[in-house]
């Protein structure tokens, strides 16, 4: 084990498989000669040429358009997103092409690649940036969607994304990148897509969150705590496919639900979830389903409307003293 | 062709029967008339009969396993035939299920036709529709709902701690420890419980009991008879007879008579209307091994007090061996049941439907009585009668039992 962060936890997974498989490139803007504009690619354009580390001009439906066709046709590449604010741009690429064509061509060609980077918001950044685009994203059939939260889920889900012969999205976070902890040296760290951690235990409360929202979760649990309330964090890691079954054990455990999501509200993981918790687990809930997101309002600029529009430890805390009958 | 030989209808209550005994197995040749099986009902045990000849090809019921009314027990047929289209094309577990659908057919229209009755019943409309005090719908949680269901408590009775009212699981955990905690408290040593399967004849009593003091409103009045011309009379009239007249057999007897002067006790409430009567019909109940049965004695008013006698003999007798026929089971105007035998002095009896009344005899005491102002030595009987308000008022049955005391206390008045 090594105390890594987590940009170094994702540039060792995929340094990792490039050396393993000689068909894995990375692909973006300024991912070579800058070494990343999140410095996650430090180091790789020395280590593997030109040919293997790309910088490409701005403009993400065409790269992510190679990046499609190239592993239709044999690589598996890594295409990386300034953010996937911009990758909205290359939707059609994501959505219309590498989702599909293992499924319209009839099994005869596959696409294997992950599409990588920043997601949701990061501070002031205004509307345009500050989106997370995962629940958007796992609406999609034959799409596996990854937010991870820990430097070491990020190492061994990045290391199974590479490995996956379908396109994977995974998403990380700017706020993210600095954040340190122990990660796995194993060559073959893998952590199973779809399979969620329990990060938390508790007795009381089942607190489900994902990415950033995990830490927003972490420090509710922790004030709760303090009250006699003991919260299980339960962090899926995979928005698609989503573990249901480990959040359904846990809530037949405690009864009651919080859902954090850093998405908008409607038709978002919350609510899917909140749906299957009610599908699978109805007789055992004490208390409606309750979910933490961002407002049905874009993201505004000015700071303090800006702290209020992003979850809060605050927020979940009250949504826990509601399920809980404690307010 | 083959036919199906389904489970008749034995008795006017019974929902199903339970065979007692199959006196057939598969293979076997059977006539008309054999009797295949013996089964358990509501009331009795009887024998069920084929009507045409054939070879018994699949029993479907093991005994000691209840059929519901309709359903089928057994098939027969030429030997050899195709059944598989009786079956329902497959397993032996089908028919059996399809079996439930008659029942359930003749519940629902139970249902309704009893439907204006549970309009009235505020105890089993609680029970059903889990009302809370104020009539309201109950709140609860889905857990707080299922963990009530497992425990059988009633979510009316819960007080919800939750947003408006809502029961949650807190409140039916603080329910459930109030309540044990009393049970506790009552009991020093654990003893080993055993769980008793309910027969065939203990679902009816609970079943006709709990609807009668339930819907019909009971009221009691008790009334002391001087039984010193009774004994009298017994005395010598089982010197004359060659059947030996019990002191019930009087009461029978001084009952119908009594019934026959006051139509409003021989009475029957009929929702829409109340039918009084024309015969008088006095079913007495006889404890069997299992709970008890009560045999009607016909047209008592017109029998002798030895007809009466011999009569209620052979019915005990018969009830005692679970014999009974339907036919003597029903019809009753009126009920008697007495324990006088067991020395219990006085109490109360629930009415059995359709009665009006039913009269609850106790036993002869010797008291002392003051006579002509001294104190001398005499015979008391005292009876209870459970009058149906809706049907008696308290005064019709004042005057009742005080024309049956006058019937006892000057036995040559039943004579009249």
């Amino acid at each position: 084990m090594a105390v890594l962060q987590f940009r170094e936890a994702i540039r060792d997974a995929i340094d990792e498989e490039m050396g393993l498989d000689e068909r894995v490139y990375i692909m973006g803007e300024e991912v070579a000669e800058y070494n990343g504009a999140y410095k996650v690619t430090e180091g790789l354009l020395d280590k593997y040429g030109l040919k293997r580390v790309i910088d490409t001009p701005i403009s993400e439906l065409g790269f992510a358009g190679i990046g499609v066709g190239s592993a239709m046709n044999g690589l598996r590449p890594i295409v990386e997103f300034m953010t996937f604010n911009f990758a909205v741009l290359a939707a059609d690429q994501i959505i219309n092409h590498a989702t599909k064509v293992r499924y319209m061509f009839g099994g005869q060609v596959g696409c294997p690649i992950v599409f990588r980077g920043p997601n949701a918001s990061a501070g002031q950044l205004g509307a345009t940036h500050s989106v997370a685009y995962d629940s958007m994203y796992a609406h999609f059939p034959g799409l596996k969607v990854i937010y991870v939260s820990e430097p070491d889920d990020a190492k061994g889900l990045m290391k199974a994304a590479i490995r996956d012969d379908n396109p994977v999205l995974f998403m990380e976070s700017e706020q993210m990148y600095g954040m340190k902890g122990e990660v796995s040296d194993d060559k073959d760290y893998i952590i199973p897509i779809g399979k969620a951690k329990i990060k938390r235990e508790g007795s009381d409360v089942t607190i489900v969150a994902h990415g950033k929202m995990y830490h927003v979760a972490k420090q509710a649990a922790e004030q709760l705590a303090k009250d006699g309330i003991e919260a299980e964090i339960i962090d899926p890691r995979t928005v698609k496919p989503f573990d249901l079954e480990t959040v359904i054990k846990s809530v037949k455990k405690t009864n009651r639900c919080v859902i954090v999501d850093e998405a908008h509200p409607f038709g978002g993981l919350a609510a899917e979830v909140g749906f299957l918790i009610q599908r699978d687990a109805f007789d055992y809930l004490d208390a409606p389903v309750k979910r933490v997101t961002l407002p049905d309002v874009n993201a505004p600029f000015a700071k303090n409307l800006f702290d209020l529009w992003l979850p809060s430890p605050k927020q979940v805390i009250d949504a826990v003293n509601a399920v809980t009958y404690r307010n | 062709m083959a036919q199906k030989i389904e489970m008749p209808k034995l008795s006017d209550t019974m929902e199903e029967g339970v065979i007692a005994k199959w006196n057939v197995k598969e293979g076997d040749k059977v006539s008309a008339g054999d009797v295949i099986a013996d089964v358990e009902t509501d009331k009795a045990t009887m024998e069920v009969e084929v009507f045409d000849p054939g070879t018994v090809l699949k029993i479907l019921v093991k005994e000691g396993e209840a059929v519901p009314l309709g359903g089928i027990m057994a098939i027969i047929g030429e030997e050899g035939e195709d059944i598989s289209g009786l079956l329902g094309g497959d397993s032996d577990e089908k028919p059996a299920k399809k079996e439930e659908k008659p029942k359930k057919e003749e519940k629902s229209a139970e249902k309704e036709s009893a439907g204006k009755e549970e309009k009235f019943d505020p105890i089993f409309g609680g029970i059903d529709e889990e009302k809370s005090s104020d009539g309201s719908r109950v709140k609860a949680s889905p857990l707080a709902r299922k963990m009530a269901e497992d425990k059988g408590i009633n979510l009316g009775s819960v007080n919800g701690s939750g947003p408006e009212g809502r029961i949650v699981k807190k409140d039916i955990e603080d329910y459930k420890e109030s309540a044990s905690t009393a049970g506790k408290a009552a009991s020093f040593t654990e003893g080993e419980s055993e769980d008793v399967k309910i027969s065939q004849m203990r679902k009816v009593i609970a079943r006709r009991l709990s609807e009668s003091k339930f819907t019909a409103p009971h009221f009691y009045e008790t009334i002391d008879i001087d039984m010193k011309a009774a004994v009298k009379a017994r005395t010598q009239l089982n010197e004359m007879s060659d059947v030996k007249i019990s002191f019930n057999d009087i009461v029978v007897k001084a009952c119908a008579a009594a019934l026959r002067r006051h139509p409003d006790v021989n009475s029957s409430w009929l929702d829409d209307k109340i039918r009084k009567h024309g015969d008088v019909h006095v079913a007495v109940a006889v404890a069997v091994d299992e709970g008890l049965m009560t045999p009607v004695l016909r047209h008592a008013d017109k029998k002798s007090l030895a007809a009466i006698s011999e009569e209620t003999k052979e019915l005990a007798a018969l009830a005692r061996d679970r014999k009974l026929q339907p036919e003597q089971m029903e019809g009753s105007t009126f009920t008697i049941s007495n324990l006088g035998m067991f020395g219990i002095e006085e109490f109360t009896a629930i009415i059995n439907p359709p009665n009006a009344c039913i009269l609850a005899v106790g036993a002869i005491r010797d008291v002392p009585v003051v006579e002509n102002g001294a104190v001398v030595p005499g015979k008391r009987m005292k009876v209870t009668l459970s009058s149906d308000h809706r049907i008696v008022d308290g005064a019709k049955a004042a005057q009742f039992l005080s024309t049956l005391r006058s019937m006892i206390e000057n036995p040559l008045a039943m004579l009249l």
